[in-house]
């Protein structure tokens, strides 16, 4: 068992699926905290609204530029910061909420647990999509922080499922027993014996997570209800190619490829790892 | 620690006052969403005095490990113990008691060894991490202080090399050593009572008889009582003062294990005696008692071991046994102790052995 462990785990480390993934997700990354010092110009001045305005892609803005003469390529550059961002923060969010409620479900069973079950049903029957249009379409335009609540509190049912299962199945397994005959207390038990098994489906939801939101945040951004202009997002900048793509193509394509590449890395990501623990 | 430093011999004969532990009419029941209900442990008592070793013995199904996780208030759901049980320990009732003093008994003053010691230490913990842990949880003492004490603990359980092995992985041991940590889990806050569910049964031969001696080691040392649970009669033989038979949720007979041995009251007893494979015995097949427990949520009427004795007669069928005296200190659930010249007109005919078999003998 031993050596089996850690050979897989080297296996995960090497193969392709999950360095490749790994390395994009980390250069995005890397793109998105360093963009003030990558991008060759400031992302939300216009440059020269009569010389600069729409230009197509060139040797000095390499994604060309948008109806009022800013960067492109800066902008899908810090595009990256809010985009990434906002996945990774409303993500957090999610889990933080869905651990908590299905390990409180799970601990607490009995009534508890069927009253949080019952409403995760019942949240889960709402089209997150409609939920999320109607909310900012009522109190548009909303501030990033807002976003990333509405973001995260919308998506930590299913964790909360996941999470409760796996709880309840590792509160029968022996060292659970064992800690607990010893004296260990349920917030200790939950901390140190629990979450670390946890870790696991919690890295494979993150990815998974993250990929769906950059989407999601796009398509809000897109259709004017996610990140606001002048801020720039992956799917705020498409939002200005809107109606566009014949002949302003590079307003669609550079940030689309960004969003694509992030969301595909992640997923792959996600999938290699969900391979690895559950085979 | 203890109160009581006198090293009861196995045989000494107990006449305190108080017993460390005493457990009256305990009844642990699973309800089924399906209305049935699984009478796992159905109304027995039984006594532990200070630095006694009493073996709890029986077949798979018989109770004896819900009886063991009760007396920690740790029957999983839907088990439940009933109310009229009682489970007193040093004179304070444990099914009444609050959460938070009943947390400090667990580890503190009654710890637990579980049969499986690859399954009860936390793969993702070190060794030392988790006997360190606690002495954590139920002392002030400073994370140093705790690693200190469970590195000691290794010492004592015969771990070589305890600094280094306390850094290691449960996957990093072998199987006996794993049970010497769970050993020093159980016995790093000198607790006064050790309840030991089946600690050798998963282990190699000669590791159990390592195993075994070590519990025998460190009960001499420190005068802790053990609750040995096992289905094993060598294991009996060699660690137990007495025993107490658990058949179908309830005590069948309880003994010296001298007396037990020697004369077996109840016809399950002897089925188990029996049952022990003997070097040099000529039989081709190994004895064994017919049939197997009957399903916890349909006990039989009367005696509930009836439908695989030999001797049942009427009476077992309509009258349920109750434990009575057959000796000092010997109690047996049988009608046969009323009825003695059944037994002689069946002893011939069943292969029920008078005496005590070899290899169970009591050393």
């Amino acid at each position: 068992m031993t050596s089996e462990v850690t050979l897989s785990r080297q296996r995960t480390l090497n193969a392709p699926a999950t360095l490749l993934p790994m390395l994009l997700i980390v250069a995005l990354a890397g793109i998105a905290i360093a963009a003030p010092v990558l991008a060759p110009y400031a992302p939300n001045t216009p440059l020269d609204i009569v010389a600069s305005k729409s230009l197509p892609p060139s040797r000095i803005h390499w994604f060309g530029t948008d109806n009022i003469s800013r960067d492109v390529f800066s902008r899908v550059l810090f595009g990256a910061r809010v985009s990434l961002s906002v996945a990774a923060a409303s993500v957090a969010l999610s889990l933080a909420v869905g651990t908590s409620v299905g390990a409180v479900a799970a601990f607490a069973g009995g009534v508890w647990d069927a009253v949080l079950m019952r409403t995760i049903d019942v949240l889960l029957s709402i089209p997150r999509v409609l939920l999320l249009l109607a909310i900012s379409a009522i109190a548009a335009p909303l501030p990033l922080v807002a976003l990333i609540a509405l973001i995260g509190l919308t998506g930590w049912f299913d964790v909360a499922r996941l999470v409760r299962g796996e709880v309840q199945s590792l509160l029968t397994r022996d060292f659970i027993l064992a800690a607990r005959a010893s004296g260990v207390r349920d917030s200790r038990l939950l901390r140190k014996h629990i979450v670390p098994h946890l870790l696991p489906t919690l890295a494979v939801s993150a990815t998974l997570g993250i990929a769906s939101t950059i989407a999601l945040e796009a398509g809000l951004s897109y259709l004017g209800l996610g990140v606001q202009n002048p801020t720039a997002s992956w799917g705020s900048i498409i939002q200005l190619g809107k109606g566009l793509i014949d002949t302003q193509w590079w307003l669609t394509l550079f940030p689309g490829l960004a969003a694509l590449t992030a969301v595909l890395a992640c997923n792959a990501l996600g999938d290699a790892l969900r391979d690895h623990y559950a085979p | 620690m203890t109160s009581s430093h006198h090293q009861s011999a196995p045989d000494a004969e107990v006449v305190h006052s108080e017993p460390l532990l005493s457990v009256q009419s305990l009844r642990v029941f699973f309800r089924a969403t399906d209305r049935s209900i699984a009478r796992a442990v159905d109304g027995i008592s039984f006594s532990i005095d200070a630095g006694e070793t009493v073996c709890l013995v029986g077949e798979s199904g018989c109770g004896k490990s819900v009886t063991a996780l009760s007396l920690l208030r740790l029957v999983p759901p839907p088990g439940r113990i009933e109310p009229g049980s009682t489970i007193r320990f040093r004179g304070e009732d444990l099914l009444t008691l609050a959460d938070e003093p009943l947390r400090q008994i667990r580890g503190q003053h009654i710890a637990m060894i579980l049969q499986e010691p690859s399954t009860a230490l936390n793969p993702v913990l070190t060794v030392g991490d988790q006997v360190a842990e606690v002495v954590r949880v139920h002392t002030s003492a400073s994370k140093r202080e705790a690693w200190q004490r469970a590195v000691d603990m290794l010492t004592q359980v015969g771990i070589a090399d305890p600094a280094v092995r306390a850094r290691q992985y449960p996957h990093e041991l072998s199987g006996g050593m794993r049970q010497r940590v769970m050993i020093a889990m159980a016995l790093v806050m000198h607790p006064q009572l050790v309840i030991a569910d089946e600690p050798t049964t998963a282990l190699d031969v000669t590791i159990q008889a390592q195993i075994l001696e070590l519990l025998r080691e460190m009960r001499a040392k420190s005068g802790m009582a053990l609750l040995l649970i096992t289905h094993d009669l060598g294991v009996v033989a060699e660690m137990a003062s007495r025993v107490v038979v658990m058949y179908a949720g309830c005590v069948v007979e309880e003994a010296p294990v001298e007396a037990l041995f020697a004369r077996p009251s109840h016809p399950y007893t002897e089925g188990l005696l029996a049952a022990v494979p003997r070097l040099g015995a000529e039989q081709e097949r190994l004895t064994t008692i017919p049939g197997t427990v009957p399903a916890a949520t349909d006990w039989p009427s009367g005696c509930r071991f009836r439908e695989r004795c030999a001797y049942a007669f009427d009476r077992c069928v309509t009258d349920e046994p109750t434990l009575v005296h057959v000796g000092p200190g010997h109690r047996a659930a049988c009608h046969l102790v009323d009825a003695p010249e059944r037994r002689l007109s069946h002893s011939v005919s069943h292969n029920v052995p008078r005496s005590v078999p070899h290899s169970a003998q009591p050393s």
